[in-house]
């Protein structure tokens, strides 16, 4: 035995994931039940068929974390199922609001769930492939390439889709994919392999100007890429969403690489920068800032906003119950405006509990990052989170009036194959780290056997 | 890389704070604003859908909800449409509310807080908030009167009738002609419901206008009970005052002349008593220039005139007296013409109050507010708005008005064995357009049960042969005999 150091043995909690499991699944099957009596007076007749088939799913994925990594974080997989359970019970209701109003929409609880099956396919796949993410580091250019790839795809003719005035959609056969929610995950990676090399270089101190160390202007060259890139997003793809996500994400993890918030300052400039460019240069870039400060000025053109926060107001402290409101009058209640479609069936007390969960899983996530011994692990699970936490403030937050509307999809509980299959990789990948973190050291393992042989040998 | 971590996880807290906080301000404190947006068709839809309450007449419910199997869950049912259209109003989804659904809405639609206690109840058992019901004052009988008596007249003409309680204010008729179908604005097929509601806009009939309340027009002689009440309080006249007859009068500082229509003015001067009898405008046009145009404004306005914030339960246009009057035209004013416009409802206050002993009510027109369980919340108490004229004059009036129906124009509204008190009207507009013919009278003059007030707009007969008498006093005399032989 070696002397001294005790080695502690982490606990492996897959119980407690299990058990949390059961309680999101009843959340998520009870709403599916509820949204039906609301809107039907009956449960719903492919009950078991349903309920069963997402149980399944969710068990399956927790019977992979148990195999594949089964020290990982317990937490986010219990509160992405609950999510996604949430987002199907709604888009479940809306459907039959649709069938109702014979609406050309839909119907997309159907497809969502085959989308969520995919998802927990790629979730399983992504633990399997991936048994340690340091080796995603040696793809670092490779993951670059491929995200430009993916965004680029949407701006080849004949297999881009310009769908609500944005060109980020790609269309084989009948279906529609949205390459940006996968090139997100590899921008992280890029950025991350990126900045782990790059970082001493970067976090050379420059000028020091009001007590904040400003960097070299030599070393500015990747942040105005990454601005670059974003614009050309903003340009092209007409899709503010993505292009102030990236932004985001490159000049965060550009702080938490260097610790100098002096890229935060740089960044923050370019971004009023370019926002103000936006603003001048794009008429549905002004029409998102007017719809933001008085969307009541003009009753058609800021329909959407106008009837979400009418849907919001309507829902009111508890809201109508599920299946009882009108989430439909909203255009795109069941994908963008599903936010508001929860807010007003299950009022304040359940958007705040929704809100809760978001950011319970970006706590959690950075709480992995933080917990993360390898810097390039840091940095993964940081850029997710962020990405993450990004994502759902600029889409709830422009869903209820908090800042301008911008196309983003809400994860895990908005209608849309690649945001799903992509969230799932994404909760896939933080708890690739988060095992890798937290199990065992296996150098602590052998160690009677080496000291057996080293007292033969002195002999 | 610790450090610029926990930052991050302290901002990212900051953003969902910043959402939560956002998600209060718009769900909660914001919300009423937004639930009263006009536009907001959550709001409209969910109110549309309810069990709305009936709007009572006697024991039949005139508008009533209907259990219904399309996107909203009760269909609004009016009946009797012709006699109670203008007083019911509709509920139509794109129109909105109006008469009693829009001024009763809060106890109709249940959102009232005298129904609070039933709303905490439906809430707890989860059951649709319904309404309560309004008992309207009117008599059927009454309507039924007044309705067949406009209808009757040749042409079909537009007009309206208003009977009031004069002890009370309460309304026991109130019909306009034409008349619309409420139904057909209430339809869940909107773009029926469209089409109905542009036709009848471009009626030129306006069959949407309420005649009784939503316009004024010249009173004509009608009005000579205004002035006559003003220079009997003026304590300078008596009913027996001689006052000038003759043909015509020469207004000063004009080149227009006063003239009389009937000869039974006489040549020389006349009682006051006769003046009124046989409506003669030299004798009140005199009387007013007498008495100042600033007089016959104090008279008027303490009958009701300019003034349209008394009637609380449906909307009314104020009847205008006008504020002053160049030099001689006070004369004109003093015979209800020039600019003194009035409503029906107003001109049945004036009978009103003079059979009323001087006192003007307030009028209403509903008595009772039920819960949805038929208990009584609240019973409208009689409320004196004003006193336009003492008991003395008061009696002095009634007595020339009794002697304007048995000796004067208008004994084609006497009551065999009744004492019937009234005053015809005859109101000059120009040469190419058909006088307004007027009635105002109450009955039993000793003991007033109903005061009426009849305006026919467009008689169709002769100009010769329109008279307020003739035409608007045989309606008066039935409603007031449909209220007194109930």
């Amino acid at each position: 035995m070696s002397t001294g150091s005790v080695q502690t043995i982490p606990r492996k909690r897959r119980g407690t994931e299990l058990f949390l499991l059961l309680a999101a699944l009843v959340v998520g099957i009870g709403a599916y039940v509820a949204a039906e009596l609301g809107y039907n007076g009956a449960v719903p007749d492919n009950l078991v068929q349903v309920a069963g088939g997402f149980a399944a799913l969710a068990l399956a994925a927790h019977v992979a974390v148990r195999l594949l990594a089964p020290y990982a974080d317990p937490v986010l997989l219990p509160l992405v199922v609950m999510l996604n359970g949430l987002g199907l019970a709604m888009i479940n209701r809306i459907d039959l609001d649709l069938a109702a109003d014979n609406r050309p929409e839909g119907p997309f609880a159907g497809q969502q769930l085959i989308w969520t099956l995919i998802g927990v396919i790629g979730f399983v796949a992504v633990l399997l492939v991936i048994r340690d993410h340091r080796r995603l580091q040696a793809y670092t250019y490779t993951m670059g390439l491929g995200a430009i790839v993916l965004l680029l795809l949407p701006l080849v003719p004949f297999l881009g889709k310009n769908i609500n005035g944005a060109q980020i959609w790609i269309g084989i056969g009948p279906l529609s994919f949205q390459p940006g929610e996968v090139a997100k995950i590899l921008l992280v990676v890029f950025f991350a392999g990126y900045l782990v090399v790059k970082r001493d270089a970067l976090a050379l101190a420059g000028r020091r100007i009001l007590g904040i160390d400003l960097p070299r202007g030599r070393d500015l060259g990747p942040i105005l890429v990454a601005w670059l890139v974003s614009l050309a997003v903003l340009v092209f793809q007409r899709d503010l969403g993505s292009s102030l996500l990236f932004f985001g994400l490159f000049v965060v993890l550009l702080y938490v690489a260097t610790e100098r918030v002096g890229w935060i300052v740089v960044g923050a400039l370019l971004f009023a920068a370019g926002a103000y460019f936006g603003y001048l240069t794009f008429a549905h870039v002004q029409a998102r800032v007017t719809g933001w400060l008085d969307p009541f000025s003009d009753p058609d053109a800021y329909f959407q906003i106008q009837q979400s926060l009418y849907g919001l107001a309507f829902g009111g402290l508890l809201g109508t119950g599920l299946g009882q409101g009108d989430p439909t009058l909203t255009p795109f209640s069941y994908s963008d405006f599903i936010v508001p479609s929860f807010g007003e069936e299950l009022g304040l007390t359940g958007l705040m509990a929704i809100v809760v969960v978001y950011a319970l899983i970006v706590e959690r996530a950075l709480r992995v990052a933080l917990l993360c011994r390898d810097a390039f692990g840091k940095l993964l699970a940081a850029g997710l989170a962020v990405a993450f936490a990004l994502q759902v403030f600029v889409v709830v937050g422009g869903v209820t009036r908090l800042i301008p509307l911008t196309g983003l999809t809400t994860p895990f509980l908005s209608y849309g194959g690649s945001s799903l299959v992509a969230n799932w990789a994404i909760i896939a990948l933080l708890l690739r780290v988060s095992h890798v973190t937290r199990r065992p050291s296996p150098s602590a393992a052998p160690l009677a056997a080496d000291d057996a042989t080293q007292v033969v040998k002195l002999r | 890389m610790n450090r610029p971590i926990r930052v991050l996880a302290v901002f990212c807290g900051l953003l969902f704070l910043a959402l939560l906080l956002n998600a209060n301000y718009v769900q909660f404190i914001d919300a009423e604003d937004l639930n009263s947006t006009s536009g907001n068709r959550r709001v409209v839809d969910e109110e549309f859908s309810r069990e709305r309450g009936p709007v009572l007449v006697g024991e039949a419910s005139v508008a009533r909800s209907v259990a219904n199997k399309d996107d909203y869950d009760y269909q609004r049912v009016y009946r009797q449409t012709q006699l109670y259209a203008h007083l019911t109003g509709y509920y139509s989804y794109v129109y909105g509310r109006t008469a009693i659904e829009d001024t009763a809405n809060p106890i109709l639609s249940g959102g009232d807080s005298r129904l609070f206690v039933d709303r905490v109840a439906d809430l707890v058992g989860s059951q649709q908030p319904s309404g309560g019901s309004v008992q309207l004052t009117i008599d059927p009988q009454a309507q039924q009167a007044a309705l067949e008596g406009l209808q009757a007249l040749p042409g079909g003409p537009r007009g309206a009738v208003v009977a009031l309680d004069p002890a009370t204010g309460g309304v026991l008729a109130m019909v306009s002609t034409p008349s619309y179908d409420p139904n057909r604005l209430a339809s869940h097929d909107f773009d029926a419901a469209a089409d109905a509601y542009d036709q009848l806009n471009k009626d030129d009939d306006q069959p949407l206008l309420d005649r009784t309340r939503e316009n004024t027009w010249a009173p004509g002689s009608t009005f000579k009970l205004v002035t006559a009440a003003a220079a009997l309080e003026s304590g300078r006249y008596t009913p027996d005052t001689m006052v000038p007859g003759g043909p015509t009068l020469d207004l000063p500082q004009t080149d227009r002349v006063l003239s009389n229509d009937v000869e039974s003015c006489g040549s020389g001067d006349i009682t006051l008593t006769m003046a009124l009898a046989f409506s003669c405008n030299v004798s009140f046009g005199d009387i007013g220039l007498d008495l100042g145009n600033a007089a016959l404004k104090e008279q008027a306005e303490a009958f009701g005139f300019n003034d349209g914030s008394y009637f609380d339960d449906l909307r009314l246009v104020a009847s205008n007296y006008p504020a002053d009057a160049p030099g001689a035209l006070t004369a004109f004013s003093a015979i209800g013409q020039y600019d003194v416009a009035a409503t029906p409802l107003q001109m049945a206050m004036v009978a009103g109050a003079i059979a009323n002993d001087g006192d003007v009510m307030k009028p209403y027109v509903i008595d009772e507010v039920l819960s949805p369980d038929v208990e009584l919340l609240e019973r409208t108490e009689p409320e004196q708005l004003s006193e336009a004229v003492s008991s003395e004059v008061a009696e002095q009036l009634t007595t020339m008005m009794v002697s304007v129906v048995e000796d004067g124009t208008a004994d084609e509204a006497a009551i065999p064995g009744v004492a019937v008190a009234g005053k015809t009207g005859t109101a000059e507009r120009s040469e190419d357009l058909p006088p307004y013919a007027w009635f105002v009278s109450f009955a039993p003059a000793d003991d007033p049960q109903v005061a009426v007030a009849v305006f026919v707009e467009n008689p169709d007969v002769p100009r010769e042969e329109i008279s307020g008498g003739g035409l608007a006093g045989p309606i008066a005399k039935s409603v007031m005999q449909a209220v007194i032989g109930s």
